[in-house]
């Protein structure tokens, strides 16, 4: 008796994930404690970052095959959810439902500052070709320049699934870390006369114009980039709920409880992505250090372009507002505002400072498509 | 009479004067919170505050009068 219930008793802990634990295990454990501390107590990003954090913990315990292929939990989530493309055009959803063009469509030059922002990406896709990785794992690698972490993740998901998890985990801290990042760029691109330029006043948009925008931008980008198809489709229908102003409780649906959920499931399936396979390269170092250069060059890229159009037009527009052109919503929008307060307090840049951030957010999606369309 | 007007659109966060108050120029009079981020509203010249056109919590459009402060 005693005896089998020994046997009984070795064959458990035998098959106990105890004794099974590598040190990779043991790193990516870190990682998450890495990533818990960053979202819990430094608040970056918690949204994503908690979730993504808790993903990357269970999926690195041993033998409890949370991601194993057809039967694991979390492979189930990111399967159904990543895989199949259906997670990330919900998002794009409820973004969509979030947005207000009423600042971009008042001044629609602003859009050049969108546009000139994503040229970081392009950059940075050239330099990671030039460092070793393919021309998919380049283009994943620029898109992080985009601050836009569904477009990202969709990027990934469809181009390099290998680095889902790097360039999730790179985008979301850069865009938290935005306020660190940006201010030093921009004030050396420019001077303090120029960070002082006070905005004009702008046109009062109508209301109709606000809805038939989402619809004709969004057939124009999509007959354009076809593949940016699934995010640009339902970043459309989000904001016609919200402007046509007749569906509250769906506009309201996309942008709390749609939103919150499949925020979850997101977190949940990129963390879950990252095994101490695919994370523990040398070549993940040169991810964040190429992430961390594209939102330098986005901002750098987006300010000049500014300049440069105050150099073509007599109505002079604040370069800081092409900081804004990447398209952390509305955190770069913020630090545009507080940059130039810092010059002249009473400028208010952050209205006008959305214009430019929401382009961007439009120029990602587009950058992204055009990756796809070259690369994928 | 100057009226301060709201720079752009958001809510009422904090009042920092009372009518009868004096305030210098350049001196913080209202903050507005503006998509989760802190705006001050400055007394563009000093004199006294006559009357507060909004409260704590409201919601204001850009040009919305705030406050109005009897100029000395």
């Amino acid at each position: 008796m005693t005896q089998e219930l020994l046997a009984s008793l070795g064959g458990l802990a035998a098959r106990s994930g105890f004794t099974h634990v590598t040190w990779g295990h043991g790193v990516m454990w870190l990682v998450a404690a890495g990533l818990m501390y960053l979202a819990v107590v430094r608040k970056f990003e918690p949204l994503l970052l908690l979730p993504i954090a808790f993903g990357v913990l269970v999926a690195n315990l041993p033998l409890a095959g949370l991601m194993e292929p057809n039967e694991g939990l979390l492979w189930r989530f990111y399967h159904y959810g990543i895989q199949w493309e259906v997670i990330p055009p919900l998002i794009f959803l409820g973004l969509g439902a979030l947005t207000d063009f009423g600042p971009l469509l008042s001044q629609p030059k602003l859009i050049f500052l969108g546009a000139g922002a994503q040229v970081g990406v392009y950059i940075t896709f050239f330099c990671a070709y030039l460092m070793g990785f393919d021309l998919k794992e380049a283009g994943t690698i620029g898109i992080i320049g985009g601050a836009d972490g569904p477009t990202t993740i969709y990027l990934a998901s469809r181009m390099a699934p290998q680095m889902l998890g790097t360039v999730a985990v790179a985008a979301y801290s850069y865009m938290a870390m935005v306020p660190l990042i940006q201010p030093p760029v921009m004030k050396l691109l420019t001077t303090e006369a120029e960070r002082r330029i006070r905005m004009k006043r702008t046109r009062k948009v109508h209301p109709a114009e606000k809805v038939i925008f989402p619809v004709v931008g969004s057939l124009m980008v999509i007959l354009l980039v076809p593949a940016s198809a699934p995010l640009m489709a339902m970043f459309m229908l989000g904001n016609l709920f919200r402007e046509s102003k007749v569906v509250d409780r769906l506009t309201g649906t996309c942008q709390n409880e749609l939103l919150n959920i499949v925020t979850i499931f997101l977190g949940i399936s990129v963390g879950a992505t990252m095994s101490a396979e695919s994370f523990l390269h040398a070549r993940v170092i040169f991810v964040f250090l190429l992430g961390l250069g594209a939102f330098v060059v986005s901002t750098a890229s987006g300010v000049l372009i500014a300049k440069l159009m105050n150099l073509l037009s007599r109505d002079k527009i604040n370069p800081l507002l092409g900081a804004a052109g990447v398209s952390a919503v509305p955190m770069a929008a913020r630090v545009v505002h507080k940059v130039g307060a810092e010059a002249d307090r009473h400028n208010y840049l952050l209205m006008y400072a959305m214009g430019p951030n929401i382009a961007g957010v439009l120029g990602t999606l587009i950058a992204a498509g055009v990756f796809l369309t070259l690369l994928g | 009479m100057i009226e301060l007007c709201a720079p752009m659109a958001g809510n009422v966060w904090k009042i920092q004067c009372n009518p009868g108050d004096r305030v210098t120029e350049n001196e913080p009079v209202v903050i507005l919170e503006v998509m989760k981020m802190e705006a001050e509203v400055f007394a563009p010249a000093p004199g006294v505050v006559k009357d507060l056109r909004v409260k704590e919590g409201d919601a204001v459009d850009e040009d919305d009068v705030l406050v109005l402060i009897e100029p000395e």
